[in-house]
């Protein structure tokens, strides 16, 4: 028999059950579109990630005490500003490190007050990462070395505190201190999970005479080139632990948390894909359990096929393809529904989703495949009906 | 003349449960090109299972079968499906006709399984059902047609691929006796125009009457 006549024998004997092939195709229908979906999601989730963590600068190492590891509190610092002199000798220009010691403080303007993560900084910092300012000026230089009272606010707090007023120039509560207001920052949103909006910058100095302290909680390096960045914190850790030869220190670069945030990312888009794959092999089922329905109920027609020279093969191949018809019309269907979800997901909720080629393909192959494997037995079976028995059946 | 069909000491025995049941005992006949003979018998006396055997759809236990030319016991179910399809035509008392197809589809079946393209095929078809009287009635479905024009599309599709052979299994059994009367004309006038060995399974004694010879089954054994 020619394929294109077994094509259109199994396309017919679709029709003839339109209702349940459908209901067969649906099992397949919702098992691909759960993995496009799913994989969307996972690979939207892992691509703003990623973009959040390139925005943060390019050429970034962060220095911090102790291991670098995710869920662990971090250890008690002992770097003071004289560790960020050394540090700054090493890198040979004071501009390309900025520090950080941050405390959650209230911040009050008139009645109106929020909380917000309050960082002690380095006037540096807008050089080491991404950061713009929607008005007023950043901290300079003298503000830092004098340790004087002035507060550049995130978006948010301004708005929380502020309102609609211009906040340049205006006074701040800080913990009971008073200080001057002049900057914004340009609104950032969330990144990594954190409200970067709600950050207040004042002086180093300032911070530790207002926290009470003279620790610092991490240093952070802009490299002046991709080569020599790992030679650099190298160079940067072995300084700190002449320093302070208790306790441990790591650099990390962007890449590497790019690397490691990469890979968990990756594996949960894996089990998700994987989740949404049971449903597929739960769709493969219900093809076989169809299929097998079918050979039964044509039986008959199976005997006089046989009987006028249809091969095992020829019988075995025509349900064959009746299966492999099923569960591709049904992963092509899947495939669109999966599509338009992952687009439906994207525009109207917040989390992302990006469609990939591998996945839709992967999904079409896959379903493809499930009709084989859930077809090759109902397939084997029709193959082998005895034609005496197989004609005499009602 | 050459036989299109030769039996030398036939048995066939069915395994039910364990017990073996033997439906045929030692069958010796010859079917020569372009014979006309009925096969009769009570029901239980074998003529199914006889008929199977020399319709290639099953293999005897034991003995010899020779059909157009080819010793049946030496061929594997591909085999046996491509000697069907060149040598044996089928009709049953039941037509067995694919209900959603058309007839002219229906006659063209056989040649499906020979690799024939569809124009080809349906040309050889609608010629067949032409030879049956049926030129008018190509694109009516089974259910369009009575049951002896269902029987005369099934009578076509077992001559499409030219067989040397027809076997007919009660072909007048599902028809009023007008009409069995016409398709056994039919047969009859085939036999005589082409050449097709007729073999017909029948209880009906004035059926079997019209046959050149009878082979009369009983108990496995020709009497």
């Amino acid at each position: 028999m020619r394929l294109a006549e077994a094509w259109r024998v199994a396309l017919d004997a679709l029709r003839a059950n339109r209702l349940r092939s459908l209901l067969t195709m649906l099992g397949v229908v919702i098992g691909v579109a759960a993995v496009v979906v799913l994989v969307a999601i996972g690979t939207g989730t892992k691509r703003k990630v990623e973009s959040q963590v390139e925005g943060l600068g390019s050429n970034l190492l962060i220095v911090v005490p102790g291991q670098v590891t995710l869920g662990s509190a971090p250890s008690v610092s002992r770097l003071s500003l004289a560790d960020v002199d050394a540090v700054s000798r090493v890198v040979g220009d004071r501009s390309r490190v900025a520090v950080t010691v941050a405390s959650g403080e209230l911040v009050r303007a008139g009645n109106r007050e929020r909380f917000a993560t309050v960082q002690g900084v380095l006037e540096t910092t807008p050089a080491v990462f991404v950061r713009s300012l929607g008005r007023g000026s950043y901290l300079t230089r003298s503000d830092v070395d004098t340790g004087r009272r002035v507060a550049v606010l995130g978006a948010g707090v301004a708005r929380a505190v502020f309102g609609d007023r211009d906040p340049i120039g205006q006074q701040v509560t800080i913990a009971g201190v008073r200080f001057r207001v002049i900057g914004v920052f340009a609104p950032l949103g969330q990144s990594l999970g954190v409200d970067r909006d709600g950050e207040v910058h004042i002086p180093v100095t300032t911070a530790h005479r207002l926290f009470g302290t003279t620790r610092i909680d991490g240093i952070a390096i802009k490299a002046p080139d991709r080569e020599r960045i790992n030679q650099l914190g190298d160079q940067v850790v072995a300084t700190l632990r002449d320093r302070h030869p208790e306790t441990e220190f790591s650099a990390v670069t962007q890449e590497q948390i790019l690397g490691v945030l990469g890979d968990i990312l990756g594996v949960l888009t894996g089990v998700l894909a994987a989740i949404a794959g049971i449903s597929l092999l739960v769709g493969g089922v219900g093809v076989s359990n169809i299929m097998l329905v079918s050979v039964r109920e044509r039986t008959r027609e199976i005997g006089l096929r046989k009987a006028v020279g249809a091969r095992p093969r020829d019988i075995g191949v025509q349900f064959l393809l009746e299966a492999v018809l099923l569960t591709s019309i049904g992963g092509a269907a899947g495939m669109a529904l999966g599509v338009g979800t992952a687009l439906v997901v994207q525009a109207l909720s917040p989390i992302p989703a990006a469609i990939t080629w591998w996945s839709l393909a992967l999904a079409f192959g896959v379903s493809a495949a499930v009709g084989i494997v859930f077809g090759v037995v109902p397939a084997q079976r029709a193959g082998r009906l005895d034609p005496v028995v197989a004609l005499r059946s009602e | 003349m050459t036989a299109a069909i030769e039996a030398t000491g036939v048995t066939r025995t069915y395994e039910l449960d364990g017990v073996r049941v033997p439906a045929l005992r030692g069958v010796s006949l010859t079917v020569p090109e372009g014979d006309y003979v009925a096969l009769v018998g009570p029901s239980g006396s074998g003529k199914s299972t006889l008929m199977h055997l020399l319709g290639g759809l099953d293999r005897p236990t034991s003995g010899r079968l020779v059909i157009g030319g080819r010793d049946v016991s030496r061929l594997d179910p591909a085999d046996l499906a491509r000697l069907r399809n060149e040598t044996i035509g089928f009709v049953f008392q039941a037509f067995h006709l694919l209900p959603r197809t058309s007839a002219v589809d229906n006659v063209a079946l056989p040649l499906v399984y020979r690799g024939l393209g569809a124009r080809q095929r349906r040309a050889r078809a609608a010629a067949m059902l032409e030879r049956v009287g049926l030129g008018h009635r190509l694109g009516h479905r089974p259910n369009q047609l009575s049951g002896g024009e269902q029987q005369r599309v099934a009578i076509a599709r077992a001559l499409v691929t030219d067989p040397a052979v027809l076997l007919a299994d009660e072909p007048t059994g599902n028809l009023d006796s007008a009409t069995g009367q016409s398709v056994l004309a039919l047969l009859e006038a085939l036999n005589a125009d082409s050449g097709v060995a007729v073999v017909l399974v029948t209880h009906d004694r004035e059926v079997a009457a019209r046959a050149r010879r009878q082979i009369v089954l009983r108990d496995g054994v020709i009497v």
